[in-house]
């Protein structure tokens, strides 16, 4: 077999080659370079003129970013979107599994679940929520058809715009949720029930201990996504003002007008919440893909420093590449 | 629960009369009539679709069995009599049920998210009730048993064929089984790794386990066998001695059959 090395090996004949060992010059893509610098000086024009453009108001950018107001909203927003992921996901997981059910009541319920609310707008949702006093002016509970209640209460000291809010995300993410839970499920091979069953695991043993676990494998990376339209879907909440990081900015700009500068303060938190999300996402799809690549685990750091020392080692580069996948 | 009335040494483990089973209007078991004594290996051969496994996954109510009658150890499958009714069991009856009874699956079905030791020990920990520590002294004997107590700690992804079902057997026979059913345990596996998990399945035999065994390893059934029950088109077509059914058959059908497998 030829042996295949690069200029560079040859110049450090470290490991004692034959003298007849074949050099390979690899390709010069040209064509690159010159699109790489025309896309970089078009980027280049982009900010200059977004830096140098006194509508855009950086002085008022730096004013709020660190606001008060601003860290409230935050606040409201990080909550809302966890309260609604987890509301979400274990509605959605329930549905999942009654939607699986043999039981054809069940399952018609889940089904009728998922058409409301995957089939209507979430903003026509939050706004229903917002103002579901106009339709029942009290909650109770109790027995139907009867005298009988065990609770009752107005509607609009419950329904605050806070609840509202969470409502209306959190059953919204759950029909979602609950196709992508089911998804996962089923993407779960048949034998692996019946080796649980054949152990004596009763059904929602087997669901809770090796269904389910290894349906995350397939659950999470959607997850992730839903996550972070989530994030993004509470500034809809702003218009039951329900004080998320939207709302009070919108508060801001319809005082002082300044309304491209505070668009700039939101997207600035919103893209840095979203790439914060990215750290336990991975840490997740690590946590729960146990036991299904041959290969040990090597961590991002370790892969990012692996990957720069193997360029400075250019001769076992296409190689290393192949195995560090 | 109402006692046997026959001493537990004379009850058969495995008795089947008249067994049946559909899937819709396709009758899969047309009447099987079959008798495993405590402490023998049954096999059973046939072609593909004869019904051997479906009778197999009968036995521990992964299908439900339609017609006739199937007892374990003296008790009905998937039934209570009752008031001279038969009672559909429920679920956690039948699992329960399913402990005694070991089952070894053609592709393994390790559950993958968990170590051998892991597998191993789930059942014994979740169902049992055996304390944790007590599961994994017992596992490591398990697991030395079938020739890998080094493998404790891989994923069933790091092993190969032949050791996934060692790990699938010491998994099966940690819940202590009266009775083992195998289900083509050597099918899925390449022709050099089926000897080293019919050794272990050899000295689970010569250790006096009631063992019933769907294979194509004719010369398995020959040696270990203490019945080859050879079946085609939901039928038993010829049961008996190995040595007399695997070598010089009475019928046809199972002649045909043996020529094209050996």
């Amino acid at each position: 077999m030829v042996e295949l090395k690069t200029p560079r090996d040859t110049a450090a004949p470290a490991h004692g080659h034959a003298a007849d060992d074949l050099v390979v010059v690899p390709v010069r893509h040209h064509g690159r370079w010159v699109a790489a610098a025309a896309a970089f000086t078009a980027l280049a024009g982009l900010l200059g003129s977004l830096a140098r453009n006194d509508n855009l108001r950086w002085d008022i950018v730096g004013e709020y970013l660190f606001a008060d107001l601003v860290f409230d909203g935050l606040f409201t927003t990080l909550w809302l979107t966890a309260a609604a992921m987890v509301l979400g996901l274990a509605l959605g997981t329930l549905i999942a599994v009654m939607r699986l059910s043999p039981s054809p009541v069940l399952h018609g319920l889940a089904t009728l679940f998922v058409w409301i609310f995957r089939g209507t707008p979430l903003l026509v949702q939050i706004i229903f929520w917002g103002y579901a006093a106009a339709l029942y002016k009290y909650v109770m509970i109790g027995i139907p058809f009867t005298d009988i209640t065990f609770f009752r209460a107005e509607t609009n000291s419950l329904l605050t715009p806070a609840v509202a809010a969470l409502l209306a995300l959190g059953l919204n993410e759950a029909a979602y949720a609950s196709e992508i839970v089911r998804a996962g499920i089923q993407s779960v091979d048949t034998g692996q029930a019946e080796a649980a069953h054949s152990l004596g695991m009763r059904p929602a043993l087997t669901m809770r201990r090796i269904v389910l676990p290894q349906a995350m494998r397939v659950i999470i990376p959607p997850m992730g996504n839903e996550t972070i339209n989530m994030l993004k879907m509470t500034a809809l909440v702003s218009v039951i003002s329900a004080h998320d990081l939207m709302s009070n900015i919108q508060d801001v700009y319809a005082q002082n007008y300044q309304v491209i500068p505070m668009l700039v303060v939101a997207s600035l938190w919103y893209l840095a919440l979203v790439t914060l999300l990215g750290i336990p996402q991975a840490w997740l799809e690590r946590r729960y893909g146990r036991g299904t690549s041959r290969a040990q685990h090597v961590s991002p750091l370790r892969r990012l420093l692996g990957g720069v020392a193997r360029t400075t080692r250019r001769g076992s580069r296409v190689m290393n590449k192949e195995a560090g996948r | 629960m109402s006692a046997p009335t026959e001493q537990a040494g004379s009850v058969p483990m495995v008795h089947a009369k008249g067994v049946r089973k559909h899937y819709g209007r396709l009758e899969v078991l047309r009447g099987i009539d079959l008798t495993v004594r405590r402490g023998s290996v049954c096999c059973l051969l046939g072609p593909s679709g004869s019904g051997k496994s479906t009778f197999l996954r009968c036995i521990n109510h992964l299908e439900r069995v339609d017609g006739g009658r199937l007892t374990v150890d003296g008790e009905l499958v998937g039934y209570r009599r009752h008031g001279g009714k038969l009672h559909e069991l429920r679920e956690r009856e039948v699992a329960e049920r399913r402990r005694d009874i070991g089952m070894v699956f053609q592709r393994f079905n390790l559950f993958p998210h968990m170590t051998a030791l892991e597998n191993v020990i789930e059942a014994p920990v979740r169902v049992a009730g055996v304390a944790r520590a007590h599961a994994r002294e017992e596992a490591r004997q398990l697991l030395e048993r079938v020739g890998l107590a080094d493998r404790a700690g891989h994923y069933p992804s790091q092993l190969s064929g032949g050791q996934q079902q060692r790990v699938a057997i010491a998994r099966a026979l940690a819940m202590k089984p009266k009775l083992m059913l195998f289900d083509e345990p050597t099918s899925a596996l390449d022709p050099e790794l089926v000897g080293d998990v019919l050794d272990v399945m050899r000295q689970l035999a010569d250790d006096g386990m009631t063992m019933v065994v769907v294979t194509h390893e004719i010369g398995f059934a020959r040696e270990v066998g203490d019945t080859a029950v050879f079946m085609d088109e939901g039928v038993i077509v010829e049961a008996g001695d190995p040595r007399q059914v695997l070598v010089d058959p009475e019928q046809e059908r199972t002649r045909a059959f043996l020529s094209k497998v050996l």
